[in-house]
This record gives structure tokens, C-alpha cells and sequence, in this order.
């Protein structure tokens, strides 16, 4: 009786406390407290020590970035700038084009080139512009065959500098117009082209006055992300030995041991990064056509004439080769002999000692394993996060919902080298967020970074599955008598299962592949796999590199194809 | 089966009103429709019933039960969802067994309970099928059967038979009804639409704004409506507003217009508005309260419009200044054209006196 009464007091002043407007508060706060430690609290840390730094504190770190009499500085921003700009342009001449043609032309060759359009996604940024090197380089095979072909003083062409780069980046960064543009074009209602016509309006005004506008979304959005990417990118100005880039100025100023300084440097393309984030979500809170009729049927204009049916084979076959060559280059070079291939046009000598070594020899496997393991420990913690924060943010209401948005997507805008830099200024020393221990040069120090780096891509696909997800399949649950936990395990998380395990593929390969915010943090004994090839670049051992490259391009496309699978082709949600 | 009672129920949504001071009480097995149009507070009311919505003022009781502020999960209650909500990544005899699996019941148990239930609503044969492959008036007697199989102390139907063509939604509106009779649950059945509300109920609440209208059978709510909203939104109306001109007891004579006086004869068992000689009064007369020929409130009038249907044969019809709509029954009488003339009566019994 008395243990009873006890018990059901318990019970009411925990359905009292479970029913104040306030519990949602005490629910939350984990995820604020993660954000706070790993996002806010190493970004406030390289704040601090750029305007503190060893000489007193003041704004002189900022005073010589921004001087007149050096202006290495100066110049890294403006170059990052015209680069991104430049970038931009490219990515969409080609991005949009390539939309165009495949959905609204019908010609030999369509349907393999709307598959391998999307090919430079599968390329992590490391091994994609390794194969460009490989491939127009200086002594790469392109140049060097025609070289051969024409019988040349010199090679006729080679990429180098801010035009390596901005190839580059065209290459693998047209996918994003690509993916808005055609999802774009696919959701014009051939109706209101039909209506324009009906009204008596020629191909070119319905292109300027209806075409146009309702593109104009896709293409500013896609436009914002495009220049982010380009700002943050670090690999390609690497490769091709751009050193007046943000990225490479932050490399270069930590490798050098000025430490305020790269603290200056990510400070500013952090505000930079930022404020194009806010942009971004502020745009698309705006942007929205709606279509009003329903079921969509695209219909393609068929090439008629012979020749343009021979001319558009041939330039999807081009196309195609253009498209497939960086991963064939590295395939036909993962086999080559280390050390054989120098002034020929391609490898000499041939082995499959590459493959066999990534599996048995311990130290060639060593980075693999090294990569599984620390991508696999961020996965787990974005898990967590990740399906946390999209519940929260989809299905519960409290103040500061778009707060902790911004927050979650701040890593998403932050370039890989800001990242790093703001983790070795919080946890080079001991500190509450990490249990107080030093965590630079030890293994949990890259984890870290995978988790920080993707913790949206869980999140978003998570919202996503959740958003398309009736509340009252949830309130049916309740109904019946299931109490809030059962019902989230047994209808909310198989429900948006797929959700999850897309975004939970995707964080794992991306981990897999991570290399710009690795290179500054990794230690020799946790060594990831993007470093290893990057050392291998340089010891001149091409073919283990380009296996270690294989391998993870046959992960992506192992993911991408899951998660394709998964979403129903909505894979562009994901990214 | 249990009663259930709101003690002047108020919800405020930040400050925007949801509902105001509802008070009524559903006894035990009754069928109990709240009928309103589209953001009435009809499902805001049935949520604070069920659980999801916390009223901002005001008592529930189940039986003698404070369930004000009870989890949803607490209360066992079956509900029926407009969309249905079924669990998409379950089979129907899954989705049927949930509840019962929550109140931890043996497998032999669930079984057995279970395919009773999918009998109940024909489904016998359906159980290993996946939720995307029924039809909707299948998935809505999936619905049915997983709200009815924990033996619920009372039944929440929200709009349950609007997502169902024509056809079907008679069907099932039969079935429900059925099933309710035969179980003798207490049903709140929530519903935009006047003839399943009439058809159903025993009990009928209109809603309007947030605010209660009415609340009554389903004869009390057409033949005597509180006021003019209720009288137009259940079957059609001829609303008139006029003067009275003369009160001999319970008998009023009210002036239309110049044209058109009517005569008709107060409810003293119901609400009736105060009548005073020389004051405004509004009345309602029903297009089948009118009849073609001679009688008492003679009126002349040109036809506007006619309408067939089979069954009857509508008219408007100019009468002095006002536009009446008339409904005759097909007994295969001659049908009028447009521009005839046609002389109408209106029994006094028709003629009924609404408040404001």
C-alpha cells in the first residue's frame, strides 16, 4: 500500500516534469552542449588567439593581414575570390548545359551520359585531382601523347596554376548545377510552356520571360554553394602549387609555426564561409515555385536529321571519355610498376602487387584500417547527433530552433582546414570539452574532425526522411497506448530508416576520404588513408597510391548506388 | 465504455483561439458527432479528448476520471485518423497487433484477438499484405480494426470517410455505424459533413469559430436550429428575415415585403426568440416544407431556375423581392419551365422562428 502510494507519486511528478513546457529544454540540451564543446568552443578558441596571440592582445594580427606593405594576405583573398568566381561561371556554363541536353533532348548516347554525368561525385577531392595530374599534367598522358602524336619540341598544353585549379574545379564541382538544374527543368510544367504558346509567345520570350525566371532559384542556390566549395577547397591549389589561395596562406602559416596568424587567416575565411551559409539559408527560406498541376510528363524534343544525330553521338562520346578517363587513368596506373613510369607516355610495367599488398602487407593496410576505424567511431557519434537533432528540430517546438540549424550547418560551411585549425587551438591543451586531456597527437583528435565535418549529413538526411513522415503515424502510436520511446523505436526509426542509413553511408565514406583537415591534425600512428596516398604522390609510388585511390572510388560508388536505392533517386537530397 | 465529460473547454493556440468554453457530456455507448466546417475547432476538441492537445482551460473527465493532463498513451482510447496513419513499414496484421503488443499481451493471445478483429472488418484473408498494397477503403477498415481491437474505453473518429469516393464512403459509413452499434463503444466521430453527421449520430454538437452552436439529435438540430448558421449549414434554407405584424398566442404574422407575409406558429418547447409587434424577426423555411398548389401562406411567384434530380424537382422562385428555393417530390408531376408562374404554400408548421 505505502510502496504504492510511493510509486504512483513518482509517477506523477515525473509525468509533471515529462509535461512541463520546460522538459523539452532538458532534452535538448545535450545537443546544444555538443555543439557548444566541438563547434562554437574551438571556433571562439582560434578567435582568442588571433587577437591575443604571443605579442598582447589587439587587432594587430588583423592589421597586417589586411597591410598594404605585405599583401601576401591580400592577395590570398583575392585570389580564393577570383577563383570561386571564376569557378561559379565554369560550373554553370557546364552544369546547366548538361541538364538541358539530357532532359530535354532525346539522342543516341543519352541515357549512358546521364549516368556518368555524375561521375566526378564519386571522386574524392584528393584522388580526383591526382588523376588530373596524371592525366594533363606537365608529364601527363594527354600532353605527352599528342607531344608524341605531332612530333613537338614541347608538350603542347599542360594544366598548372589558378587554370589547373579552375579545371578542376569545374570538373567536380558541375555536379551541383547539375543536380539543381535538372531537378529544376524536370519540375517545369510543360503546361506553362504550352500556356506561352497558347498566348502567342515565340521560343525565345518563353525562354527569357518563364524559362529563365523559374531557373533562377536553382542557379543562385547552387551558385552560393559552389562559390563556398571553391573557398574552401585546399587540394587542388595544393596540387598544382597555387600558394596564394586562403586555404593553402592557412597551411602555410601553421606549417611555419605562426600560429596567430593562421588563427587571423581561418578567423576571416570562417566570416567569409559563414556569411555565405546565412545567405544561403536565407534564400532558400524565400525561393520556392510551387507546380500546380500534378503528374509532370518531360517530354524531349527527338534530333531528327542525320547529322545531328551523328554529331550529338559523337560528342556524347567524348563526353563520355571525358567523364571516365580520371578514373580509367588510375585504374591502368594503380597496376603499373612503382618507379618504372617516368618519360614514357603511359606505365611501362605492369603488376598486381599493389592489390595484393593492400590486404596482406601490414603497413600497406595499416592506413586503411587506420580510416575504417576513425570514420567508423565519427559515424557512431553522428548517428547520435544527427538523429537526436533532426527529431528535435522536426518534431518538437522550443525558441532557438533556428539557432541550432544554423549551428548544425556551420561545419558544413566551414572549410576542412578551418576546421582543423580551430581543433588544434581548443584541444592542444587540456580543457572540460575533452575530458581534460590533451587530444592533438592522439587517435581521438581525427574522429573528432570526421564528426565536427559531417555532422549535418545525418541530420539532413534524417530530416528529410522525417519530413515526409506523417505526425499522426506517430499520434496513432500514442493511441494505441505506446508510450514515447516505444514509438520512436518501433514506428519513427524504422520508418525513417532509410534516411538514416543513407546519411550514415555517406558520413562513413566521406570519413573514408577525408584529407584537408587530416593532413594538419593526423600523427604518424593514426595515419588515414588520404595522407597515405598523398605521401605515396610524393615518395613517387603511383601505384599504391592510385590502388589506395580505387579503393575508395569503389566505396563511393557502393554507397552512392545504396543510397540511390534507398532515397528513390533523391541521392542530390543527401548532398 | 465509459462517459465522457468536457467542463468548459477552452484552447487558445498562443493567442489565437482554437475553442471556447465546449462543455458537453457523451454518455456511455453514445454516438456523439461534432459537425462544423473547416477550422471550427472540431479536431482541436477531439485532440483534447484524446490527448494530444492540453486544454488551456477547463476540465475532461472519462467516467468520474480527471484525464485533463493525461499522456495519450494512458487513456485507451481508439482513434481513427482523417490520412488513417497507418504504420507503412508493417503488414496489416502488424499494424492491427501494435496495441495490443504495447499492453504486452501473449502472442496466442494477439493472434487470436487480432484475426477476430480482421474479421470483423472482412479483411481475414489480408493479414500478411503490406499497408501500400490495400485499396483506401481496405486500409481504412485496417484503421478501423487496429483503433477497435484494444477494446477501447472510447472511439475518436477524426473525419475518418473524407479521404473515400462517394461510393465507398456510404459503404463504410454503414460499417462504422454497424460496429458501433454492435460493440456499443462510446463514439466521438468528427466530420465536416452534414449527412453523415444526420445519418450516424445520436447526438449531434455544431460548431462554428471556435464557439458551440448547438447541441442536439439529429431531428432537434434541422427541425429547430438555434440560429441562422445552423439552419444553413444543415440541409438547405430559405432564411427571411421580417416584421412581425401581429401575435395572436402562440400564431405570428410577419411582414417580408410588401409581397410576402407569412404566418407560422412558435415552438414553446424550443429556444425561441422574444417577439414583439413592430420588431425584426428572422424565420427559416426548408425548400420541402413548400408546396405546390393552395393552402395557407399562399404566395405567387415566377420560376428562375429548375432543376431535375430524379427524386425531386427544385425550383427558385421570385416571390415579391425574395428568391425561394423550392423542392418538390417526383410523383411524375408536370415540370414548370423558366418564366411560368407558379402559385406556393407553406404550411404554418413550416414556418420557424431562429434567434439573432
Amino acid at each position: 500500500m505505502n510502496t504504492n502510494q510511493t510509486a504512483s507519486q513518482q509517477e506523477s511528478r515525473w509525468s509533471r516534469l515529462t509535461q512541463s513546457k520546460y522538459f523539452i529544454y532538458i532534452l535538448i540540451s545535450p545537443l546544444f552542449l555538443v555543439l557548444l564543446a566541438y563547434v562554437i568552443y574551438p571556433f571562439y578558441q582560434t578567435f582568442i588567439q588571433s587577437v591575443v596571440g604571443t605579442e598582447g592582445a589587439g587587432i594587430g594580427n588583423y592589421k597586417r593581414f589586411f597591410s598594404l606593405e605585405s599583401t601576401a594576405n591580400l592577395e590570398a583573398l583575392w585570389t580564393s575570390i577570383y577563383i570561386s568566381v571564376i569557378s561559379v561561371i565554369t560550373c554553370a556554363i557546364v552544369g546547366v548545359t548538361m541538364a538541358f541536353l539530357i532532359e530535354r533532348y532525346e539522342f543516341p548516347g543519352r541515357k549512358i551520359l546521364s549516368i556518368l554525368v555524375l561521375v566526378p561525385m564519386a571522386l574524392p577531392p584528393l584522388v580526383g585531382v591526382l588523376s588530373f595530374t596524371f592525366l594533363y599534367g606537365e608529364s601527363g598522358i594527354i600532353p605527352r601523347s599528342l607531344q608524341a602524336l605531332f612530333n613537338l619540341e614541347s608538350v603542347p598544353f599542360s594544366l598548372k596554376g589558378i587554370t589547373g585549379v579552375i579545371v578542376v574545379h569545374t570538373f567536380t564541382m558541375y555536379t551541383y548545377f547539375y543536380l539543381t538544374a535538372s531537378a529544376a527543368i524536370k519540375g517545369l510544367d510543360p503546361s506553362l510552356e504550352e500556356a506561352a504558346t497558347s498566348l502567342g509567345s515565340g521560343r525565345i520570350r518563353i525562354w527569357v520571360k518563364v524559362i529563365l525566371p523559374m531557373l533562377t532559384p536553382a542557379m543562385v542556390a547552387s551558385s552560393l554553394l559552389v562559390f563556398m566549395i571553391a573557398m574552401a577547397s585546399y587540394t587542388a591549389p595544393l596540387m598544382f602549387g597555387v600558394e596564394r589561395t586562403m586555404t593553402m596562406q592557412i597551411y602555410l602559416s601553421r606549417t611555419n609555426g605562426n600560429l596567430d596568424m593562421a588563427a587571423t587567416q581561418s578567423t576571416i575565411l570562417s566570416i567569409v564561409s559563414i556569411s555565405f551559409l546565412i545567405m544561403m539559408r536565407w534564400y532558400q527560406g524565400r525561393r520556392n515555385f510551387q507546380n500546380q498541376s500534378k503528374g509532370i510528363s518531360v517530354h524531349r524534343t527527338e534530333l531528327r536529321t542525320p547529322f545531328m544525330k551523328y554529331l550529338s553521338m559523337f560528342l556524347s562520346f567524348i563526353g563520355v571519355i571525358i567523364l571516365m578517363l580520371p578514373i580509367l587513368v588510375l585504374v591502368l596506373i594503380s597496376f603499373s610498376v612503382d618507379g618504372e613510369w617516368t618519360i614514357q607516355i603511359i606505365p611501362p610495367a605492369y603488376t598486381l602487387d599493389h592489390y595484393i599488398a593492400l590486404f596482406t602487407d601490414e603497413r600497406t593496410w595499416r592506413p586503411i584500417w587506420n580510416s575504417l576505424q576513425m570514420s567508423f567511431v565519427a559515424t557512431i557519434g553522428n548517428i547520435l547527433f544527427g538523429v537526436a537533432a533532426a527529431y528535435a528540430m522536426i518534431r518538437t517546438r522550443f525558441k532557438g530552433k533556428a539557432l541550432l540549424d544554423i549551428l548544425i550547418m556551420i561545419p558544413w560551411a566551414l572549410p576542412g582546414t578551418v576546421v582543423a585549425v580551430n581543433l588544434i587551438a581548443a584541444f592542444s591543451e587540456p580543457s572540460v570539452f575533452s575530458f581534460n586531456q590533451v587530444l592533438i597527437g592522439t587517435f581521438w583528435i581525427l574522429p573528432l574532425a570526421y564528426f565536427v565535418r559531417h555532422l549535418p549529413l545525418i541530420f539532413r538526411s534524417t530530416s528529410a526522411a522525417l519530413m515526409q513522415m506523417d505526425q499522426s503515424v506517430e499520434e496513432a502510436a500514442r493511441s494505441l497506448g505506446a508510450n514515447w520511446w516505444y514509438t520512436f523505436r518501433r514506428v519513427v526509426v524504422p520508418m525513417a530508416f532509410s534516411g538514416i542509413l543513407a546519411g550514415t553511408l555517406l558520413a562513413m565514406v566521406q570519413g573514408l576520404g577525408e584529407f584537408v583537415a587530416s593532413i594538419l591534425i593526423y600523427s604518424t600512428s593514426t595515419m588515414p588513408l588520404s595522407v597515405a596516398i598523398f605521401q605515396k604522390m610524393y615518395a613517387f609510388q603511383f601505384g599504391t597510391a592510385c590502388a589506395y585511390g580505387v579503393l575508395q572510388i569503389l566505396l563511393i560508388i557502393f554507397v552512392l548506388f545504396i543510397s540511390q536505392k534507398l532515397t528513390n533517386g533523391k541521392a542530390g537530397a543527401v548532398i | 465504455m465509459k462517459s465522457v465529460r468536457l467542463d468548459n473547454v477552452s484552447k487558445m493556440f498562443g493567442t489565437a483561439k482554437g475553442v471556447e468554453h465546449v462543455a458537453i457530456d457523451v454518455k456511455p455507448g453514445e454516438f456523439f458527432t461534432f459537425l462544423g466546417p473547416s477550422g471550427c475547432g472540431k479536431t482541436t476538441t477531439l485532440r483534447m479528448i484524446a490527448g494530444f492537445y492540453y486544454p488551456t482551460k477547463g476540465k475532461i473527465f472519462f467516467d468520474n476520471r480527471d484525464v485533463t493532463t493525461l499522456q495519450p498513451n494512458k487513456r485507451n482510447i481508439g482513434m481513427v485518423f482523417q490520412n488513417y496513419a497507418l504504420f507503412p513499414h508493417m503488414t496489416v496484421f502488424e499494424n492491427i497487433a501494435f496495441g495490443l503488443e504495447v499492453r504486452k499481451l501473449s502472442k496466442s493471445v494477439i493472434k487470436e484477438k487480432v484475426e477476430r478483429a480482421q474479421k470483423l472488418v472482412h479483411l481475414d484473408k489480408y493479414g500478411n499484405r503490406k499497408i501500400n498494397e490495400l485499396s483506401g477503403g481496405q486500409q481504412q477498415r485496417v484503421a478501423l480494426a487496429r483503433a477497435l481491437v484494444i477494446e477501447p474505453d472510447i472511439l475518436l473518429l477524426d473525419e475518418p470517410l473524407s479521404n473515400l469516393d462517394a461510393k465507398l464512403r456510404e459503404e463504410t459509413r454503414l460499417e462504422i455505424k454497424r460496429l458501433q452499434v454492435e460493440l456499443g463503444v462510446t463514439t466521438i466521430y468528427v466530420t465536416h459533413d452534414q449527412t453523415e453527421a444526420m445519418t450516424m449520430s445520436d447526438r449531434i454538437m455544431v460548431m462554428k469559430e471556435g464557439v458551440v452552436q448547438q447541441i442536439g439529435s439529429p431531428q432537434e438540430i434541422y427541425n429547430k436550429p438555434a440560429n441562422h448558421f445552423v439552419a444553413s449549414f444543415i440541409g438547405e434554407s430559405n432564411m427571411l428575415e421580417g416584421e412581425v405584424t401581429e401575435i395572436r398566442g402562440t400564431a405570428v404574422k410577419v411582414k417580408v415585403d410588401s409581397d410576402l407575409h407569412v404566418e407560422g406558429v412558435l415552438d414553446t418547447e424550443a429556444d425561441q426568440p422574444k417577439l414583439e409587434v413592430g420588431k425584426k424577426v428572422k424565420l427559416s423555411i426548408r425548400p420541402e416544407a413548400i408546396f405546390e398548389g393552395q393552402g395557407p401562406n399562399q404566395l405567387h411567384g415566377t420560376i428562375q431556375l429548375v432543376e431535375f434530380t430524379g427524386v425531386s424537382i427544385n425550383y427558385l422562385v421570385k416571390v415579391g423581392s425574395s428568391i425561394l428555393k423550392v423542392m418538390i417530390i417526383n410523383k411524375g408531376n408536370q415540370i414548370l419551365k423558366r418564366g411560368d408562374s407558379i402559385s406556393l404554400y407553406v404550411p404554418e408548421k413550416g414556418v420557424y422562428f431562429i434567434n439573432e
